[in-house]
């Protein structure tokens, strides 16, 4: 792999930047992996990246339908947090932080990580028990929760200038999240990528798999692709939105719904948010990027969906809501938005797991799946290697569901 | 934005609806004569086609009438409803 330095730089300069290598080879697909992962998003390309770094396995190939990095990978708010409610989840996102910290020197690709605390605006005195009931939970496992007053609150957020005494939903209280992030999205994805690329995966984009493949004994032996049969020993699907629909062609059924989930952003404006607010009460959050965009998601639309579009109504209920607490915003324009498929399980906490048929894994249920990219490729990569669950997944099996153990987790959507 | 048909005040804006979620299947008469998968399935395993899926949907900022509507995932177009084949 070329590594990327400040060396490199100055050294391809001379040349006038003529001879940048291709930052990951497209070789022939072969008939024959050792282990084949479809879908080459942050979950998808970060597992291959462990198996490879972590467990020498390098006979895999991560087939994509589309473009790399293309579907949700590509289309989140770059949040990464680890506030979450159960005992069973804050270790694990936890832990994820913690890659992150340190991934762009892992990977030597810069992510543009910035380290910023999130801060919740609290309106309601049920949301402020829950928080604080959180907040006793991370306290456990290292993951900071703080309350702060609401002058204080309106110190670190100058634009926050609505939620006053006399306002529908009066603003009680903040809670500050420091170990909160943001990123670059598109980073992750391609960093993720060159590395795996360079430890000799291989990526094979426009691959669409249409089915997975039984052997006789009921084995997952490979699947069908758009261009031909590829065999496997072992196939991880990690295709937010559509793993029930690519289960099915093997007869698996699984407890998850498709949703589709939005956002939008503003025109660029100079720094105005140096954190990420989220405002749980109103159902709308949002944080400044880099080239000064404000970020601005919402609730996800609220029937099953398959879509990757935006509704008029949800996207108007997140700007009336925006608007209730940051006034200002009003002669904001707005530049872009899109949405994307995810999915949620019945108890909302995501499945990393192996399945009823030997040789198949999933990985789905992600609901702010962008944060736990690192840990979900790395725990997901100890499953396929080891078959058996990494310390951190365990709860997230398909087990629970089996034993009615349901692991209901609220702290998955940050919106509601 | 769905344009919803209440059978009380007819086609409405879905700004005037609550999503209710899915319609599930009828709660088996003896759940104990399912095997376990069976029961687990009953109880976790949604329908999640990229086609019709059948919901609720509360007009609660209308009449107050519950309405089940068939709605496909991926047009989001409203089907006419299979009279018999309600769950």
């Amino acid at each position: 792999m070329q590594r990327y330095s400040l060396l490199s730089l100055a050294r391809h300069a001379l040349s006038h930047h003529r001879d940048w290598q291709p930052v990951w080879r497209s070789p022939p697909l072969k008939e024959r992996y050792q282990v084949v992962i479809v879908g080459a998003g942050g979950h998808g390309l970060a597992a291959a990246y462990y198996l490879a770094k972590e467990h020498g396995i390098t006979d895999v190939a991560v087939l994509e339908k589309g473009w790399l990095g293309g579907g949700n990978v590509a289309r989140n708010t770059v949040t990464i947090r680890s506030n979450y409610l159960r005992d069973e989840s804050i270790p694990f996102y936890v832990k994820s932080v913690a890659l992150y910290d340190g991934l762009t020197r892992d990977l030597n690709y810069n992510l543009m990580y910035s380290k910023r605390s999130m801060i919740d605006v609290v309106q309601t005195y049920p949301r402020l028990r829950d928080i604080k009931r959180r907040m006793l939970t991370m306290d456990l496992y290292g993951s900071s929760y703080q309350p702060i007053e609401v002058a204080e609150l309106r110190r670190r957020i100058p634009p926050l200038t609505g939620g006053g005494p006399d306002s529908r939903l009066p603003i009680i209280a903040g809670m500050v999240h420091e170990d909160a992030a943001v990123c670059r999205h598109d980073a992750v994805a391609w960093g993720y990528a060159r590395a795996a690329d360079s430890r000799g995966v291989e990526l094979h984009q426009n691959t669409a798999v249409k089915s997975l493949l039984r052997a006789p004994d009921g084995r997952i032996s490979g699947v069908e692709t758009e261009r031909g049969t590829v065999f496997a020993d072992k196939v991880a699907l990690a295709v937010s939105g559509h793993t029930t629909s690519l289960a099915e062609t093997a007869g698996l059924r699984l407890p998850l719904k498709s949703f589709n989930l939005s956002a939008f952003v503003s025109e660029p404006v100079k720094p105005l948010i140096d954190v990420v607010v989220n405002c749980p009460d109103l159902g709308v959050y949002l944080s400044q990027s880099d080239r000064g965009e404000l970020v601005i998601g919402g609730a996800p639309d609220p029937g099953q969906s398959f879509r990757r579009d935006i509704k008029q109504s949800v996207f108007e209920d997140a700007v009336c809501a925006l608007l209730e607490l940051f006034p200002a915003f009003k002669r904001l324009k707005l530049m872009r938005q899109w949405g994307g498929t995810l999915e949620i399980a019945h108890d909302a906490t995501p499945i990393v797991s192996k399945t009823d048929l030997p040789g198949l894994y999933i990985t789905a249920g992600w609901w702010g799946g962008f944060k736990a990219i690192p840990a979900g490729g790395y725990s997901l990569a100890h499953l396929i290697a080891r078959d058996e669950p990494h310390p951190l997944i365990v709860p997230f099996s398909l087990e629970r569901f089996r034993h009615l153990d349901f692991v209901l987790e609220a702290g998955t959507t940050t919106a509601r | 934005m769905l344009l919803i048909p209440c059978p009380f005040c007819g086609p409405r804006n879905e700004s005037e609806f609550l999503h209710g979620g899915p319609a599930k299947a009828r709660r088996p008469e003896d759940p104990t004569a399912l095997s376990d998968a069976e029961w687990i399935d009953h109880l976790t395993v949604p329908p999640n086609p990229q086609g019709p899926v059948r919901e609720h949907w509360w007009h609660s900022r209308g009449c107050g009438q519950w309405v089940t509507i068939l709605r496909d995932t991926v047009t989001h177009e409203i089907l006419p409803e299979d009279r018999h084949d309600r769950g």
